[in-house]
């Protein structure tokens, strides 16, 4: 195993669990202002939580980019991956 | 029987729905194939290399268990039972999850096993192992079972697939994901739906708690009264109609041996924190997952309760009045979304619902390869061949449980009552284990022989309780003991507990005890302190000591405890 280490980037799982929930979000911020029919919302009983949903994991997936940018994780970079097979 | 088969509703998503639904297994194979670059040994593949940070492994630690039982299960007991369900999470869980951060979890991680039956190994040599390895095996298998029946019920309701195509293709997902990434892929997952399953239910709870009026139109609207609102004696949970038994069921069969053998010995649990990248990480994980599994119930319970009075179906069933519509308990998230959300966010909580189902049978099939590779076929089948080999014996034997636990899908969907179901199988393989474990991490006199014998008997004796019983085994229990639900679990663990150590004592004092050279990290008394703990663990802020962490999450429990008295 090399020495040199590098930042995970992409691959941390914070990326990707705040990409996911960001791309959540802003569809559904979309339907909450666009989309919202009045028998939906009296379903929500008023509540247009498609929108309030939208906007709070949008807010989520924001906070887990800033927090992977601020402590990046470090791996040790492997050597290229050998297929023994 | 198959009750999922017959269309009772369906949930009537549209585009945007399965646009959301589609994005998420997108993610989720897209994990197993990232995951797989990183699997080159087999520790990689079924101990994700030992690396991973404690706040991934602490989530993961919650998530594997975040799957059939809690979801449809919890909320159907919020629905029938009411307040008295918290024992699960505040009783039956955070209590064992800081025991073992705190105490076993050292002998764990520190003696540098693969897996929980591999201690027993060490520890009681090969008689226990066997025992444990195999009762292990076959509970996963049964239990994915479950999960994967009730994935399929989803898919069933929601895309009108017949249940043994839903089945095979619920399988065939999960399958690829762990037979790619292994353990990584598979933790990796259980922490993104950690984070969609709160995302789901967050908002179907603000909803439906809108709708009743808030926590105080569930006090008024309750039924049948207010006895649903105080956790304390919990007669309906158990069954037990006397007050102060029922309290002792609760606190010593739920709360102490049920509790315990499961959260500290199950290593579906337990591989998630061995997987952690430090001693200090992994005595972490379950003390950082004990947290949020203190207010999960509030987006599972609170729910459930809430679908009690709201929903007409599962009101007109608590009252036994009315038409339900062949609805069931375990249909109150169902009928909440379909009742309550708008397109979009049923989408969300379909594909929450979905990844919860995923992740438990992954959880469950994740670690029966592992104890398969290392405990069964490595130990007693082929000893010495190179570690690649026990990689692709993993892949196989995790397409053959994948295979298998088809089969157990419709066996599980024999039982009506999932929980009852999933408690007497605990009651069988956890409760004793939990005795042995302790009473072998503790007295370095216990000799191999007390290690198996124990083991056996109380299995046997949980077995026994629950033939007695009136209902533990359904038609085959002949009703000698007046205990039947949750209360003959219950007991039945208790009896477990109780004749395994017995029975440890019994045949110690008979037997001869193992040279102490040997358990050197296995007993307390027998491993220096120092290698109980990191050596920089004095140093460490409190956000990251165990001790601290766990001290706060006590009392936060017992707080939240006393408030839902």
């Amino acid at each position: 195993m090399s020495e040199k280490k590098q930042k995970a980037g992409i691959f941390d799982i914070r990326f990707v669990i705040g990409g996911l929930l960001g791309v959540y979000g802003v569809i559904l911020i979309l339907l909450g202002l666009f989309n919202a029919t009045d028998e939906e919302l009296a379903r929500g009983d008023g509540l247009n939580i498609n929108l309030w949903g939208g906007l709070g994991m949008l807010a989520v997936a924001i906070a887990f980019g800033v927090w992977a940018r601020l402590r990046p994780v470090v791996v040790p970079v492997e050597q290229e991956p050998v297929d023994q097979e | 029987m198959l009750r999922a088969a017959d269309d009772t509703f369906r949930l009537n998503a549209d585009f945007f729905d399965y646009t959301i639904i589609a994005l998420y297994f997108a993610v989720v194979i897209g994990i197993g194939v990232l995951a797989r670059r990183q699997v080159s040994s087999s520790l990689d593949f079924f101990l994700s290399g030992r690396s991973l940070p404690a706040w991934v492994t602490g989530l993961a630690f919650i998530s594997a268990n975040l799957g059939a039982v809690e979801i449809m299960g919890m909320s159907a007991n919020g629905a029938e039972f009411g307040v008295a369900t918290f024992h699960y999470f505040w009783i039956g869980a955070v209590p064992a999850m800081l025991f073992l951060g705190i105490v076993m979890m050292p002998f764990y991680y520190g003696s540098g096993v693969r897996s929980v039956p591999e201690f027993m190994r060490r520890r009681f040599g090969t008689g226990a192992h066997l025992v444990n390895a195999l009762s292990f095996s076959i509970a996963q298998l049964l239990i994915a079972g479950i999960n994967l029946y009730l994935l399929a019920t989803i898919v069933n309701r929601l895309l009108g697939w017949p249940l043994w195509v839903s089945l095979i293709v619920a399988a065939l997902v999960v399958l690829s994901y762990i037979t790619l990434g292994g353990l990584s892929a598979a933790i990796y997952n259980e922490v993104l739906q950690f984070f969609v399953i709160v995302a789901a239910l967050t908002p179907l709870t603000i909803i439906a708690l809108h709708k009743v009026g808030g926590w105080q139109g569930i006090k008024d609207k309750v039924q049948p009264g207010p006895e649903q609102l105080s956790s304390w004696p919990g007669t309906d949970l158990t069954g037990i109609d006397n007050p102060l038994l029922s309290t002792i069921g609760i606190v010593f069969g739920l709360g102490f041996v049920l509790s315990f053998g499961y959260w500290t010995t199950n290593f579906v649990e337990v591989q998630r924190a061995m997987a952690s990248d430090s001693l200090s990480s992994a005595r972490r994980a379950p003390i950082i997952g004990a947290f949020p599994k203190m207010f999960i119930p509030f987006i599972v319970i609170i729910p459930g309760m809430a679908a009690a009075i709201i929903i007409p179906e599962i009101s007109n069933l608590k009252s036994g009045q009315g038409d339900s519509g062949g609805a069931t308990y375990n249909d109150a998230i169902l009928l909440l979304m379909r009742d309550l959300l708008p397109n979009g966010m049923l989408g969300i909580a379909i594909a929450g619902l979905l990844a919860s189902f995923m992740a438990g049978m992954a959880a469950n099939i994740s670690a029966f390869n592992t104890v398969f590779s290392y405990d069964l076929w490595q130990q007693y089948v082929q000893k010495d061949k190179p570690d690649g080999y026990y990689t692709g014996v993993g892949r196989i034997a995790t397409v053959a449980a994948t295979v298998i636990a088809i089969g157990t899908a419709y066996f599980a969907s024999n039982y009506d009552n999932l929980m009852n179901y999933l408690q007497t199988l605990f009651g069988f393989f956890n409760a004793p284990l939990f005795a042995t474990f302790i009473l072998g991490m503790f007295w370095k006199r216990m000799t191999a022989t007390a290690g198996w014998t124990g083991l056996v008997s109380g299995t046997a004796a949980a077995v026994a309780v629950a033939f007695l019983s009136e209902d533990a085994f359904g038609g085959a229990s002949t009703g000698v003991l007046s205990l039947s639900g949750q209360g003959a679990s219950f007991a039945a663990a208790g009896a477990a507990f109780v004749v395994d150590i017995v029975v440890s004592v019994v045949v110690t004092s008979m037997t001869k005890p193992r040279d102490p050279k040997e358990l050197e990290g296995l007993v307390y008394s027998l491993t220096p302190k120092e290698s109980l703990v990191d050596p920089d663990e004095g140093s460490l802020p409190w956000y990251q000591s165990p001790t601290k962490l766990a001290g706060i999450g006590l009392v936060l429990v017992i707080i939240l405890n006393l408030l839902f008295r």
